[in-house]
């Protein structure tokens, strides 16, 4: 993860965000599945590290990331939709 | 892309129903100058507009103006709660209640259905502002109206003065917004180009 590139980091985050919504998805007809828990918690602790890694390195991917203490950095990167963005 | 935050934005406790006001307060949900239209106009807004902090802007407003679909869903809920037979039949809640019982559909309160027809995203940037600022004062204007039913409610009376205040708040940035756009266009004609469509505009 440390040594990714930017493309590659979020890519990976986005895979793995995907896989904590379908996990959460799945668990909330299934409550009491201990493995699907299980591997909820995996995914979401790899995608915390990752998301703490990629918005140190490269700014907030939400509101709560901004971690610059002087400038407001939330809106500098490119929004999803805009050229030169690889999201 | 979102994520759910399991509370409100602002707390609603409402501990006395009153279908009436409910009623009228649906409005602000679905109605002409409602939540739900102020969301999607906002967060539509965004694909057209040039500068990347108004983009900010309208995400982070389009984003809060869902947290306020979910206030008033929750107002009407509490305000609609354990309804008796009578009070549906008394209050003038019974249209509602035929189709809809003590659910949530965004509709206005005189019960036209929410509509996009309400709001607009016109792919131009000075064009969106002044309809953004508009929305805001129109919304300002019936939570004003909404304040004037709920005198004797306390608890939605408090929920309702916060949603006000927002409005005057997105109002303001807004504002900004429009002036932060024009001061990068030609100040001797504003109009000489489209910033979200034009090839002139390099900022996108």
């Amino acid at each position: 993860m440390e040594n990714m590139c930017k493309a590659d980091l979020l890519k990976f985050i986005q895979s793995t965000n995907f896989a904590v919504i379908e996990m959460g998805l799945y668990l909330d007809t299934h409550t009491e599945c201990p493995c699907a828990l299980e591997t909820y918690h995996d995914y979401h602790k790899t995608l915390s590290k990752a998301v703490h890694i990629y918005e140190k390195k490269y700014g907030p991917l939400t509101i709560y990331g901004v971690n610059c203490d002087t400038d407001w950095n939330w809106v500098d990167e490119p929004w999803p939709w805009q050229k030169g963005c690889d999201c | 892309m979102w994520t759910y935050i399991k509370m409100l934005e602002y707390p609603v406790n409402i501990k006395t129903t009153n279908a009436k006001l409910a009623m009228a307060i649906m409005s602000q949900l679905g109605g002409p100058d409602g939540e739900k239209g102020a969301s999607t106009r906002y967060l539509s807004q965004r694909y057209a507009m040039p500068d990347k902090r108004v983009i900010g802007v309208l995400t982070d407003i389009g984003t809060e103006e869902l947290g306020h679909e979910e206030m008033v869903s929750t107002i009407i809920t509490q305000l609609t709660k354990n309804l008796t037979m009578k009070e549906i039949e008394e209050s003038g809640f019974y249209q509602y209640y035929v189709d809809h019982t003590a659910g949530i559909w965004p509709q206005a309160a005189n019960g036209t259905p929410f509509s996009t027809a309400t709001l607009q995203s016109t792919g131009d940037a000075i064009t969106d502002l002044h309809e953004d600022l508009a929305a805001e004062q129109k919304a300002r204007l019936t939570y004003d109206n909404i304040l004037r039913l709920c005198k004797d409610e306390p608890d939605v009376y408090d929920a309702i003065k916060f949603l006000r205040a927002r409005e005057m708040v997105h109002y303001q940035r807004f504002g900004e917004s429009l002036r932060l756009i024009q001061d990068d266009l030609d100040s001797k004609n504003f109009y000489a180009f489209n910033a979200g469509f034009d090839k002139k505009a390099t900022c996108l």
